[in-house]
């Protein structure tokens, strides 16, 4: 009998018995990711469930990543099949305003730019030493572009998702504090005083609604690996502007996305395991991560000097950095900058042109570079 | 083929193809401008329902 007692005791041991270093570093990393979240704000909707997912798939023998495990479920069916980043898209479709581009299309252009950084710190990641598809996975977190990210490594390089998804979200709330020094160090304090001029007419509501139908016929024909992102995106945004279909777009941009987000926020979590998650090579993903929203943001802002160059001194550079698919965070930066340097320049309409311009252009880049991997027979 | 030159063909593809697309879509976008001009009755008009 009393064998039997300290078997039943021991059983209640052996979860503290079968914890490594390795759980409890991450758990602690959890944690710092709540504390992140819940203290300091940083993108609270994603952090905290990726927070918690990280602290429960730690724990010994719960077995929530194994075969039966809850988060096993939720990452097989949303991460595995891409559902998740997919449904996500409908819902910033639907929350996404296209006007400010629409009223000055060329801003889309600095969309493009801000993607720079996927491409060059995909060959930096190459000359590390990462193999094609580890490296295309972790340039894709300069689309500072969360289900893109997610979308693209869930399909090439699934045991990387853990650390590109924390990159990509990470980076994405810490834009605020990355994007400044840059945009200061290459323009000239007569460029982040150029004030912009506001278009008079406006854009009208047909315009509105063909605009994301004809987005995604044309770039689904010239890269049709991306039609699933691009498309969902544009659903949702076709959604909110015909105005026809309130309650779905309602329910896209609140119960969608909420309980979507939940779900891939607990997923994330889940992939980071210790002896997964603790690896040399996690840390230099961060890194090179760090280094293409940095490289995104030199691209912008460059370009955003060529544009005014262009122009004889119409475009405030400054604008270019607002050029990646962090939104609306980084029109803000932009519109902080500015009114920093002259207190009545207001850039944030513009910044928010660039901003959308980035969205579908991190959309564009990732499918572009999709498709012409199952092009070369890769994909 | 080595790895690092694929990486060479996506990123030349890639950094070329999203900016000629985005430039395809300003094209658009300005034709579409053409065919859909926005009017002031329009604004009126939703001033109205407001």
């Amino acid at each position: 009998m009393l064998d039997l007692i300290q078997i039943g005791l021991g059983s209640l041991a052996l979860g503290l018995k079968a914890l490594t270093v390795q759980n409890v570093i991450m758990i602690a990393v959890g944690c710092g990711l709540l504390y992140l979240g819940i203290s300091k704000d940083y993108e609270p909707l994603l952090l905290v469930p990726i927070g918690f997912g990280a602290v429960l798939v730690n724990i010994p023998l719960a077995e929530l990543m194994g075969e039966e495990g809850l988060l096993r479920h939720f990452y097989d069916f949303g991460v595995i099949t891409e559902i998740f980043p997919c449904l996500i898209f409908i819902g910033i479709g639907a929350m996404t305003d296209f006007t400010p581009l629409l009223e000055n299309p060329r801003i889309l252009l600095l969309g493009a730019a801000g993607q720079f950084g996927i491409f060059l710190t995909l060959l930096l990641a190459l000359l590390l030493g990462f193999n094609l598809m580890d490296s295309i996975a972790i340039g894709v977190i300069g689309a500072c572009d969360g289900p893109t990210s997610i979308y693209v490594t869930s399909k090439y390089a699934p045991h990387l998702l853990g650390a590109v998804s924390v990159a990509a979200y990470s980076y994405m709330a810490l834009v605020p504090l990355i994007q400044p020094p840059i945009m200061r160090m290459l323009t000239t304090d007569r460029e982040r005083k150029i004030k912009m001029s506001y278009p008079e007419k406006s854009v009208s509501k047909a315009l509105k609604i063909v605009f994301p139908l004809v987005v995604t016929v044309v770039t689904c024909l010239i890269a049709p690996m991306g039609t699933p992102l691009m498309g969902m995106l544009m659903l949702g945004n076709l959604m909110k502007e015909s105005g026809v279909v309130s309650r779905l777009t309602k329910a896209s941009e609140n119960e969608l996305a909420n309980i979507v987000t939940l779900l891939l926020g607990l997923s994330i979590g889940a992939t980071m395991e210790g002896a997964a998650f603790l690896k040399p090579q996690t840390l230099l993903i961060l890194g090179l991560g760090f280094l293409a929203i940095c490289l995104d943001t030199v691209a912008g802002v460059l370009f955003g000097k060529l544009m005014c160059f262009l122009t004889k001194g119409k475009v405030n550079p400054l604008i270019g950095a607002a050029g990646i698919s962090a939104y609306p965070m980084a029109a803000r930066v932009v519109q902080t900058e500015g009114r920093r340097y002259d207190s009545s320049n207001w850039l944030l309409m513009h910044a928010m042109g660039a901003n959308t311009g980035g969205q579908v252009g991190s959309i564009m880049a990732a499918a572009i570079m999709l498709s012409v991997l199952k092009g070369l027979g890769l994909g | 083929m080595s790895n690092f030159s694929y990486g060479l063909v996506i990123t030349v593809i890639g950094m070329g193809g999203t900016v000629v697309s985005l430039w395809l879509i300003t094209l658009v976008v300005d034709l579409l401008k053409r065919a859909f001009p926005y009017r002031e009755s329009e604004e009126k008009e939703r001033k109205e329902v407001v």
